[in-house]
């Protein structure tokens, strides 16, 4: 039968097409690559190229005919001896819509796409302690390389990489001694390339290994965000669930003291907008050891959002190799029933400051630690709100797309009959961090924006 | 990886085997044939998005996977048709993928950009331009933290476009640094999308750009697929025994534009004619096992029909079947299994 040549679809847009002129005319023999007609598009002018080798039979439409559907026939090539009394039919007239090109498929959306709702997994409790379970003291930094040692011990495939993080002992004195138990093999200082790394990290992970890559800080993981976000995130649903990429990234966020803004960024709702991603930002000593061997042992990409002012900062860790907390999970660290404050990693000073201070007063507040920020634990908060009737969020990060912007989305949604005062924010001020002392500190969460705060909801006199 | 009783470790004949150069020829026109159907299917509207057609290139994946062992794995950029088929993948399952068809290799989410075989040793099929080379490095580095003898070799694909990219030369100091079993392929086509090499790069043998890592290099006749099993298989012995990583640069050719979009002004249409007439690397093959009696005319066109056969039942079986359930649009996105191990 002889080919028929189409008004080609020549981008992922173009529905129309000119032909600006034919290159052939009938009877013209033509080989695969030869150049047919000008076409122009919405884009530019393409050549159109012959499929195959024939016989220019028949030019259905004249040249400077515009808004040609795509799919229409324009010409026919003859093949092998064909004539063009082979030609079988007139063409179609021009369809109006060029008819779907797809079988029909059902387009009802699923059922929980009224109200936008985040990639979920199953989430289970924090694991119950004995009440005679042994407890030691340690700071986060501590915790943190138990949980590296113990996962190194049990699963040969976990290995640490990152700069300094070997014979240096880590920027931040996190890997503090792994390189003596395990060797050079399992703990691996690399050159400055934190897009290298983040990428090689993630074939070692895509290969079956489970990479723990360190980030001095994570200010330095911009320069790895499209291997975080492109690869690790995204392989797993761009290959139909094919590939795995089983990997931590971790290291300090958000701001220290006095660094300035390329050194002070909190990445909180950067990475818990990533659909893909498990991301946790631990407060205390045991949850920063339950969450980073929890990370460890995920089969997802997991970021761990640490941050340098707490990892001094003692408590009661359990003793226990299997101590792992589930993400997904929030903690209410004080119980309370006047207003709900939530928050994450450091900001959770002020929150607890603020309730101490508040409770002299007779407010009694619930703290929330969320802990995890990817998924979120929203349940936990709407039940407090429930209780409450009234909710601060306290971040570092800045207020534009927040995590508290966030959380205020879902209580409006789920909770909004309960509410008996608008939804405040204390969040980092929308500046760059300023490098002067008070500037700061004026930039920054403080144990009195969040009372302020709390009044505002209370519609208190402070 | 299952152990076979019993295990190639590193083939050796530099010469190509007789039926390897017959089934040369037919896998090579698999793709190509595979190519013009999907640029058919485009232009129809069939297929979406981005499509970038790898015809012309087509001794350079055949070459590499004649001379690679069966755990070797491959990894490259978009332009990832030629990769999955020449890694045995079926053209059905590839088609359907181009379609965003149910039986895709990927079950439709990734399309023409992102395809995947990890039973084959493919991992894709990565959208972002030199991103495949950190990832393709780290393939390299769990071969080689797995302490094997004669570890698996990570062919990792790149274009001249990509070795601009800064994470490209990332990735050659830490493979050269901890001799990882890396084998970078530049699969050079003279054209980054419309900028040609000369109007990008300031060192144009690009097989000299692993130089300063002390990375070997080689400039390969990409359009003869003898020559590309040769060095490939020496570049691969090389990674294979401990000395680091290679560099092979394949000078080779697109026919087609960047994408099915590309109105191709950079470049003079003689250009390309010549290149099909004088260079293709279908003819070349065709011609030489013609003269040298490992096939005839006869044989040839047979080989030609069953490609035709097998393509027009692999498209016109994926043009058949469905379009994703949708239920499939919020899986896939974590891996449901807790604390595996």
């Amino acid at each position: 039968m002889p080919v028929e040549v189409v008004m080609p679809a020549l981008s992922p847009t173009m529905e129309q097409g000119k032909i600006a002129s034919w290159t052939v005319k009938e009877g013209d023999k033509v080989e695969a690559g030869d150049v047919l007609a000008e076409i122009e598009t919405d884009k530019a002018l393409v050549e159109l190229e012959a499929a195959a080798d024939g016989e220019v039979g028949k030019l259905v439409i004249e040249a400077g005919t515009s808004d040609i559907p795509v799919n229409t026939p324009i010409a026919y090539l003859l093949r092998d001896g064909e004539a063009l009394s082979d030609i079988e039919t007139a063409p179609a007239p021009v369809p109006e819509k060029p008819e779907t090109p797809f079988p029909a498929v059902s387009e009802q959306p699923p059922a929980s796409s009224v109200v936008p709702q985040p990639a979920t997994v199953t989430i289970a409790a924090d694991p119950e302690l004995p009440a005679d379970a042994e407890m030691t003291e340690q700071s986060v930094r501590e915790a943190l390389r138990d949980a590296m040692a113990e996962e190194m011990r049990r699963d040969e495939t976990v290995f640490v990489i990152g700069e300094e993080v070997a014979e240096y002992e880590g920027a931040y004195k996190v890997t503090q001694g792994l390189l003596d138990e395990f060797g050079a093999k399992r703990v691996i200082d690399t050159p400055i390339v934190e897009h290298g790394i983040a990428g090689l990290g993630v074939g070692a992970a895509f290969a079956g290994l489970r990479p723990v890559v360190e980030f001095m800080t994570f200010n330095f993981a911009m320069q790895a965000i499209d291997q975080i976000i492109n690869s690790a995130a995204k392989t797993h649903y761009m290959s139909g669930g094919l590939v795995t990429c089983p990997i931590v990234f971790r290291g300090p966020n958000g701001a220290a003291r006095r660094v300035a803004a390329q050194h002070s960024q909190d990445f909180s709702a950067w990475y818990a907008h990533i659909p893909g991603l498990k991301v946790v930002a631990p407060y205390t000593a045991a949850d920063a050891k339950g969450l980073l061997k929890a990370a460890i042992r995920d089969p997802n990409p997991v970021l761990v959002l640490e941050n340098e002012l707490l990892y001094s900062v003692k408590a009661d860790v359990p003793v226990s190799d299997d101590y792992i907390l589930p993400i997904g999970r929030a903690k209410i660290l004080r119980a309370g029933s006047d207003v709900t404050l939530v928050s994450h990693s450091r900001s959770l000073d002020a929150c607890l400051e603020a309730a101490a201070s508040l409770s002299a007063e007779g407010v009694d507040c619930e703290v929330i630690d969320l802990r995890s920020l990817r998924p979120l634990d929203t349940a936990t908060v709407i039940a407090s709100v429930q209780k409450t009737n009234r909710l601060v969020t306290v971040e570092e990060g800045w207020p534009v797309a927040g995590i508290g912007a966030e959380i205020s989305a879902a209580v409006q949604s789920e909770a909004f009959d309960y509410l008996d005062a608008p939804i405040t924010r204390v969040t980092g001020l929308d500046v760059p961090l300023p490098y002067a002392d008070n500037l700061e500190k004026m930039a920054l969460p403080s144990t009195d924006k969040v009372i302020q705060a709390i009044n505002t909801v209370c519609y208190r006199q402070g | 990886m299952g152990k076979k009783p019993v295990k190639q470790t590193q083939k050796t004949n530099k010469l190509m085997r007789e039926e390897d150069l017959v089934s040369s020829y037919h896998d090579m026109l698999l793709i190509r044939r595979f190519e013009e159907r999907a640029g058919q299917l485009y232009g129809l509207g069939k297929i979406g998005g981005f499509c970038h057609l790898y015809s012309g290139q087509e001794a350079v994946v055949t070459g590499i996977a004649k001379a690679k062992l069966p755990e070797d794995q491959m990894i490259t950029a978009y332009r990832d048709h030629g990769h999955i088929l020449a890694c045995g993948v079926d053209p059905y399952n590839v088609m359907a993928e181009l379609l965003g068809r149910a039986d895709g290799v990927s079950k439709g989410k990734g399309g023409s950009m992102h395809m995947f075989d990890v039973d084959k040793h493919f991992y894709g099929g990565h959208g972002i331009v030199g991103a495949q080379v950190p990832i393709g490095t780290g393939l390299a580095f769990a071969n080689a933290y797995k302490e094997d003898k004669n570890p698996a070799v990570s062919i990792t694909y790149f274009g001249d476009g990509a070795s601009n990219q800064g994470q490209v030369y990332e990735s050659f100091n830490m493979a050269a640094l901890w001799k990882l079993p890396v084998l970078y392929i530049i699969e050079n086509n003279q054209y980054a999308m419309g900028t040609s090499v000369e109007r990008a790069s300031a060192q144009t043998d690009l097989s000299q750009r692993g130089r300063s890592f002390g990375i070997e290099g080689r400039q390969v006749d990409g359009m003869d697929i003898e020559a590309v099993y040769a060095a490939s298989l020496e570049a691969l012995e090389h990674a294979r025994s401990g000395k680091g990583p290679f560099i092979l640069e394949m000078k080779t050719y697109r026919y087609s534009g960047h994408s099915m979009s590309d109105p191709a002004k950079y470049r003079k249409r003689e250009e390309v004619k010549d290149m099909r007439q004088h260079h293709d690397p279908i003819n070349m093959l065709k011609h030489r096992l013609i003269e040298r009696k490992l096939m005839n005319e006869e044989e040839a066109k047979k080989i030609q029909d069953d490609v035709f056969d097998v393509i027009e039942q692999a498209a016109n079986k994926a043009l058949e079947n469905v379009e994703p359930d949708s239920s499939a649009l919020m899986t896939d996105i974590y891996v449901e299994e807790n604390h595996a191990g």
